[in-house]
């Protein structure tokens, strides 16, 4: 990343109002990293047979179902132990474990509490549980870069992961999966990919929400694209490809926020990436819109794939509204470590096909 | 639900902590004061690998009080890789396809809820082991 050099010097005010692109005193990295989706898939056509008599077509083809034993914590848990195996260490390390998500199961009492227990990082443990839709865990990711990297703890933990409920006949019903991913954040001289730097931009933006005690989210309708997730997205990206002195091509993958197949296809084009570009990371196709596990599952199947070198650009996207944007490059220690755990693509080939009435009974959404 | 009793159970129920008995060397699971094998005081933990395999199975239609949300679904007796049986649910599984001898591992999942108000227990569960390289 470059700074600002003596020929194009900064006025203070320019300084202060140039945003600040994120870079911890020492140089932090993936050390390891594991993805997590659950087996049962409903397809898109079912929920439009049962709501609009099979006349509107689905948005992705399935969508991925938890299973009645499976919730936020426990996708958390395999999608850490999976990180854990892949960076080769136990939890004894591990100094936070933070846990990003919309659908923790309790409203008080961290998920990280106990994905930290199960993971044998208690005590020694900072815990605590992110909310900010479907950025909470890359939000995670920012703030364990800063830990890490400020040398405070030696490893940080960051999970994002959803079950995330779409209001039965809504159009988010359609594409509202689950599953997500952990990464395991420590010195960048242990790790599979390092941080060349990051952003984070947020503002006031309503266009999802859900009251506490909802049980289902509201939206904006077409209010999430142009001043939501575009906005933000691009704004993110934007500023930090400039940055780095980089432009798209510099790039082998990038990894957009996935609520469906169409944004992150129109986000690439507004930041110059092609579509081979953003094939790999692109999973909500196949699993659906992972909420807050959904741009970190993309990098986790870009991780799958990339090779020493290859720099990646992960822009995530959560609504009220914000972005969190990274610069990753992969490092020689990725392709014996990748091997370690099962692949994203092990997952999503996992698969069992219910119906709707199965799939209201997984979700809890039949009262007894 | 007897809360006291479930967290003092946490690592065993989360991470299948057991021992290692360092006289006959033998695996124990659940951990004990005593080993089972050999008599003597029982040894350091050991947090077993959770590889295993079936060694019996049945499933169950009409549960006891509080697992009735989850059934119907299947209860082996699972022989672990290091060699304790223990009884655990099997998920992620046709009961179909459930067979003697199938090669397991261990996975973290809801066992039951207190009710909407109450806390989740959480616990192993074993389910067909996914082909890792």
């Amino acid at each position: 990343m470059r700074h600002s050099t003596a020929d194009s010097p900064q006025t203070e005010e320019t300084s202060r109002n140039a945003p600040q692109v994120m870079r911890p005193a020492h140089k932090t990295g993936i050390i390891g990293y594991g993805a997590y989706v659950p087996r049962y898939r409903v397809p898109g056509k079912e929920i439009s047979r049962v709501w609009t008599g099979g006349n509107t077509p689905p948005t992705v083809a399935e969508k991925s179902v938890p299973g009645l034993d499976e919730d936020t914590v426990t996708m958390a848990i395999e999608a850490a132990r999976n990180a854990l195996a892949r960076a080769g260490t136990d939890g004894a390390e591990i100094g936070a474990v933070w846990v990003g998500s919309e659908s923790h199961p309790y409203a008080v009492k961290p998920t990280s509490t106990i994905v930290g227990e199960a993971i044998g990082a208690s005590p020694a443990l900072l815990a605590a549980d992110w909310e900010f839709a479907c950025k909470a865990g890359s939000e995670a990711m920012q703030a364990a870069i800063g830990m890490v990297g400020s040398g405070m703890i030696r490893q940080a933990l960051a999970i994002g992961m959803d079950a995330a409920q779409g209001r039965p006949g809504d159009a988010l019903e359609y594409t509202a999966g689950a599953g997500g991913a952990a990464f395991l954040i420590g010195p960048a001289e242990d790790a599979l990919a390092v941080f060349e730097g990051s952003y984070s931009y947020a503002t006031d933006t309503p266009d999802f929400w859900r009251r506490a005690r909802a049980r289902y989210p509201s939206h904006g309708q077409r209010f999430t694209g142009e001043p939501a997730y575009f906005h933000h997205v691009a704004s993110a990206g934007r500023t930090l490809m400039e940055a780095a002195g980089c432009s798209a091509k510099d790039y082998r993958f990038a990894v957009f926020h996935q609520p469906n197949p169409k944004f992150p296809q129109r986000a690439a084009k507004l930041l110059g990436f092609s579509a081979d570009q953003i094939q790999a990371g692109l999973v909500g196709p196949q699993i659906g819109n992972t909420y807050a596990g959904s741009a970190l599952i993309g990098l986790a199947a870009v991780l799958d794939r990339a090779e020493a070198g290859d720099r990646i650009l992960v822009v995530s996207f959560g609504s009220g509204a914000g972005s969190d944007a990274f610069q990753i490059v992969a490092t020689e220690r990725l392709a014996e470590r990748r091997a370690r755990a099962p692949l994203t693509a092990d997952y999503i080939a996992r698969r069992k096909e219910i119906d709707y009435g199965l799939y209201a009974r997984y979700r809890g959404k039949l009262s007894t | 639900m007897d809360i006291a009793r479930h967290w003092r159970l946490r690592r065993q129920r989360y991470a299948l902590e057991g021992e290692q008995c360092s006289h006959c060397r033998a695996y124990v699971f659940p951990p004990r004061d005593i080993c089972p094998h050999c008599g003597e005081a029982a040894g350091p933990v050991h947090k077993m690998s959770g590889k295993g395999e079936v060694y019996s199975f049945t499933v169950i239609h009409d549960p006891p009080t509080g697992y009735q949300s989850q059934a119907p679904y299947a209860v082996a007796l699972v022989k672990l890789a290091e060699g304790p049986l223990i009884t655990a649910q099997l998920t992620d599984v046709d009961t179909a396809d459930i067979s003697i001898g199938m090669p397991v591992e261990m996975v973290t999942r809801k066992l039951r809820t207190d009710g909407e108000e109450g806390l989740i227990q959480y616990g192993y569960k074993f389910r067909p082991q996914l082909s890792t390289p």
